[in-house]
């Protein structure tokens, strides 16, 4: 496997400008379960134009860390979604870092927006940041396991390998140990997204709000960054979960008879995720905070399980 | 020069200029106690000396055949011997690649009294301690190995307590010296009993000593030194001394305290494991994995709770330890389950951890030293702001938190991923029951790294970012340029260790196949085109640099990008949000016991919190004219196991005084037993 520059750049293209789609359709597929009229999908585009246009205020109280968080954070989560496949099986830049790099380039990116967090000074800046930086520890765990039992199977770390040895497999997603990583791969992506049970997007309530709170001094351009970084991110996760576990209609080699379908089925398989989404923000209420750790709790014994009956009953 | 013909005349020289600045110290002290200047001309030994170590460790390292040298017996019947085999000349290494920045920073640092009443001295005794470090790290025998550990010991104690004036001072160089005497104990009675069964204390001898004794002696010895190696190291529960005594060295002591010296120990436990035991039992391996998981996770923890900077510096240095020894654990199991390779891929996780460490741990306490200089304060709440006052030393003491958080592309990500590596392999190759342990070892190293993540959320931002918190603070100065110069060292060290990590670790080809017979870059791993490589069959790969070039140009583009449009949008500084009142003060900005207090909840069955809250009030209950809040966490198991101790051996005491009546006639009644005694069995014809 070489890495082909092309497929890099259609990867970042797709990333970049498909993500605020998905989460435009989040939104607007909640708000008509929730029969209200919503959002158009189209509104996180305008919303992003918007502040790319405006200017900024900076807080008197920040420092070159403030300014270089969301360029950081943008950078490093663009990269990370570099390495995993999407349309094609094989990833443009995953021969660079497996998921165990993902999973870091994630933390990198959240490391320096807690910090630019703590940077304005204000409570809600470090109420935030504590918040963040203990969910996502916990977290991490239930990820690594997750993503442990997957990379078993596959004998690799490399996101392209790990799905292409599930592609002549079909039922391999029926499996238990890959339905139990599933399933606790799909809650840290509600912890790590800021879904609800965990946190809630939408809201700007001052003492439940652990996403927002961290980026309440941003604005203009920087926070369109920022935004655009977590709807990035977001569709990051959905892909994992989407080709990891159900990777057989990736296209094995370029071309158009191969990609399109591809493609097609590419979509399809991020809506039915945004879908589940959106039915468990709809019919879950947010959890307290300390019960949180409850939920990540499970996602552990979740993975731990994963891995244990690929233990018992192989991975394959 | 040959490297062979180099590595010993560089390492004579290093040990010659230690000793010269050691001993010119002795009259000079005499002469001019408290002259800076001398001190820092004695300092200058230390950082040439370290210098030449460094010559002398890379030329050994990758030296055909190690170079031994061995005294004529003494009268008593032993010698003295010299050995610069692979692994020693590594850890010669990182104690070089290390005490060179210190010693220059250094310079600097020791104009502001950090050495005391008597610098030096001080000075003199930096020197001492650097060339007993050397001889540990480079002893052929057992008899120069204790006594360069002994020597380490006094020297650094004579360091840790330079403010002595302090209680708080005295009881840490207390502590600190008094479970080194215990571990060292241990040490002692484990290295004589490989002896003793070898039949030599030459340390060629008594490589694979280990697994020709008997069981029940094979095993005693492995856990006398592994647990008396622990105490150097700092492994979960006997760490007691680390967080009394790093906080209070001075800063540059404390960065070869947690750099290097508590290294012998992980030294001690990598010669001891992997050198004297050719072969351990699985059981063996998971007493190391065990002990690290517990450390990483507990140190890290215990870190969080922290808000004295050098403090939760220290408990981190326990954290890492635990990392070091997952790879360790890791290594043995693998060989005890015969997979050289794999084992040869862990071994190389934990020594580059090790070597990481050392940089990293030394870079954020030299950091630290600078902030406590400036603030003077090493409580964290009292800090802030620090970023504008001193740029240079937020900068270097973030890339030092970033690459101890594990983040790419530094080089703890790099050590980080190969333990990553080496535990799943152990997992997908072996067929054993206990493999369920790589993974569980794995996830809580996950945890682990998240959590440290979180923690250096807290140690730079409250320190560094938002308001001040004190008068100090706000008045902080940057500190000298010799103090900045050994932390940009460091910090530049970090960076490329993590970018040419796959051109580095070849070199530890020596030490894997002196010990597991198995070349790291050649079979196991390939470590080619700029990548690290996951073991075959299983594949996988990680390139720090390229993954720093993305970075960057995907970090640049939209930057490049709003530099462009800057003068075109308007850019106004304004207030933070404050909820409406007249000004954010610096006792509206979280504090570091706030950040900290989700994971407190969080994992409360561990730390046990306290709290007590008392309200005093004059007239009305709702209108308290005073409240006393305290807060506080128990202490790690452990903390106080030389409380337990000498309350044991109290409690044992006074058992014994029963027999001691006061009465002559039993004395007598005794003397006349012990006599039958020693006539039928003691003396025999």
């Amino acid at each position: 496997m070489t890495a082909s520059l092309p497929g890099a750049v259609f990867q970042a293209l797709l990333l970049l400008l498909a993500s605020p789609l998905i989460s435009g359709l989040i939104r607007t597929a909640k708000a008509r379960l929730q029969t209200r009229r919503g959002p158009s999908p189209l509104q996180p585009y305008r919303d992003l134009a918007k502040l790319l246009r405006k200017g900024l205020i900076v807080p008197e109280t920040a420092s070159a860390v403030f300014a270089a968080a969301p360029f950081v954070l943008f950078a490093a989560t663009l990269l990370a979604g570099l390495l995993i496949p999407t349309i094609a099986a094989a990833a443009p830049l995953s021969q660079f870092g497996g998921v165990l790099a993902l999973v870091y380039l994630l933390a990198l990116g959240r490391f320096f927006l807690a910090l630019a967090a703590l940077d304005t000074g204000s409570s809600f800046g470090g109420m935030g940041s504590s918040r963040e930086m203990t969910i996502a520890a916990l977290a991490e765990p239930a990820l690594m396991l997750a993503l442990f039992t997957v990379a078993l199977g596959a004998g690799s770390t490399d996101p392209s390998r790990m799905a292409q040895a599930a592609i002549g497999q079909s039922w391999r997603f029926l499996a238990p140990s890959q339905m139990l990583a599933f399933a606790a791969l799909f809650l840290v992506l509600l912890a790590e997204t800021g879904r609800i049970p965990v946190d809630n997007p939408a809201t700007h309530l001052e003492l439940t709000m652990i996403h927002e709170a961290m980026i309440l001094e941003y604005s203009g351009p920087w926070l369109a960054l920022i935004e655009w970084s977590a709807s990035i991110k977001q569709l990051v996760l959905l892909t994992l979960l989407a080709n990891l576990f159900f990777p057989f209609t990736l296209a094995s080699g370029p071309g158009a008879p191969a990609i399109l379908p591809a493609a097609a089925f590419y979509l399809l398989k991020i809506l039915v995720l945004a879908g589940a989404v959106v039915l468990v923000e709809t019919t879950n209420a947010k959890m307290r905070l300390f019960r949180v750790p409850e939920l990540l709790a499970v996602a552990f014994v979740l993975g731990a399980l994963a891995l244990i009956s690929t233990f018992l009953f192989g991975a394959r | 020069m040959d490297p062979a013909q180099a590595a010993p005349a560089a390492f004579l020289l290093a040990l010659g200029l230690f000793a010269t600045g050691w001993l010119l110290s002795l009259p000079l002290h005499f002469l001019r106690k408290s002259s800076l200047p001398l001190a820092g001309f004695l300092n200058a030994f230390a950082l040439a000396g370290s210098a030449a170590a460094a010559a002398a460790g890379a030329a050994a390292l990758t030296a055909p055949e190690p170079w031994r040298w061995a005294s004529p017996a003494t009268a008593a019947g032993f010698s003295f011997s010299v050995r610069l085999d692979p692994l020693s000349a590594f850890f010669l290494l990182s104690l070089a690649a290390l005490a060179v920045p210190v010693s220059v920073y250094s310079f600097g640092y020791i104009r502001h009294g950090a050495y005391g009443s008597s610098p030096v001295l001080r000075s003199g005794l930096l020197n001492a301690m650097l060339a007993a470090l050397a001889l540990i790290f480079t002893a052929g025998n057992v008899v120069l190995f204790l006594v360069a550990w002994e020597t380490g010991v006094v020297a650094s104690y004579f360091l840790v307590t330079a403010s002595h004036a302090e209680e708080e001072t005295r009881q840490g160089g207390w502590l600190f010296i008094l479970m080194s005497r215990a571990g060292a104990g241990m040490v002692y009675v484990g290295l004589l009993l490989l002896a003793a069964f070898a039949g030599s204390l030459d340390f060629d001898r008594l490589s694979g000593a280990g697994n020709n004794m008997p069981g029940a002696a094979s095993a005693a010895a492995f856990l006398l030194l592994f647990f008396g190696f622990g105490v150097k190291a700092g492994i979960i529960p006997l760490h007691a001394w680390l967080p009394a005594a790093h906080p209070v060295a001075p800063s540059n002591v404390s960065s070869l305290l947690s750099g290097i010296v508590i290294k012998t120990g992980i030294y001690g436990i990598a010669r001891v494991c992997f050198d004297f035991y050719g072969a351990l039992p699985p059981w063996a391996g998971m007493v190391v994995l065990a002990a690290g998981v517990v450390s990483g996770l507990l140190g890290v923890l215990y870190a969080l709770m922290e808000h004295d900077l050098k403090r939760l510096l220290a408990f981190h240095s326990i954290e890492n330890i635990g990392i070091i020894l997952m790879g360790f654990g890791g290594g043995l199991l693998l060989r005890s389950f015969g997979y050289p390779k794999l084992a040869a891929l862990a071994l190389v996780a934990g020594l580059f951890h090790t070597l990481n460490h050392a940089l990293f741990k030394g870079l954020l306490f030299l950091g630290a030293g600078a902030v406590v200089h400036a603030s003077h304060t090493r409580n964290m709440e009292e800090m802030g702001g620090l970023i504008r006052r001193m740029p240079r030393t937020a900068l270097y003491f973030l890339i030092g938190a970033a690459a101890i958080s594990g983040l790419p592309p530094l080089n703890g990500f790099v050590s980080e991923w190969l333990t990553y590596q080496a535990l799943l392999a152990g997992f997908g190759t072996t067929t054993e029951i206990t493999r369920v342990a790589f993974p569980v070892a794995g996830a809580l190293l996950a945890l682990t790294a998240a959590l440290a993540a979180a923690c250096f959320v807290k140690a730079f931002g409250i320190t560094f970012l938002a308001l001040p918190r004190s008068e100090h603070a706000r008045h902080a100065d940057e500190c000298g340029p010799s103090m900045r110069a050994g932390m940009a060292w460091l910090a530049l060290a970090c960076v490329l260790l993590g970018l040419g990590a796959p051109w580095l670790v070849p070199a530890f080809d020596g030490i894997t196949l002196q010990l597991l017979k198995t070349r790291i870059s050649l079979s196991a791993v390939s470590w080619g085109s700029a990548a690290l490589q996951a073991p075959p069959p299983r594949t996988g790969a990680a390139s720090p640099l390229v993954l720093a070039l993305l970075l960057a140009a995907f970090g640049l583009a939209p930057w490049i990008v709003w530099i462009l449009r800057r003068r075109r949008v308007s850019v106004r500084v304004g207030p933070v949000w404050d909820c409406g009142l007249p000004a954010l003060k610096a006792e509206n900005e979280y504090t570091a016991t706030a950040f900290s207090k989700s994971i407190r909840m969080v994992f409360s069955a561990v730390f046990r919190p306290r709290r007590e809250i008392q309200p005093q009030f004059e007239a009305s209950p709702y209108f308290p004219s005073e409240i006393r809040f305290e807060s506080g966490v128990s202490p790690a198991p452990g903390a106080s196991i030389h409380a337990a101790a000498q309350e044991s051996l109290l409690r044992l005491a006074l058992r014994t005084r029963q027999i001691q009546a006061g009465s002559l006639h039993a004395y007598l009644a005794y003397i006349f037993v012990t006599l039958i005694l020693l006539l039928l069995f003691g003396v025999r014809p």
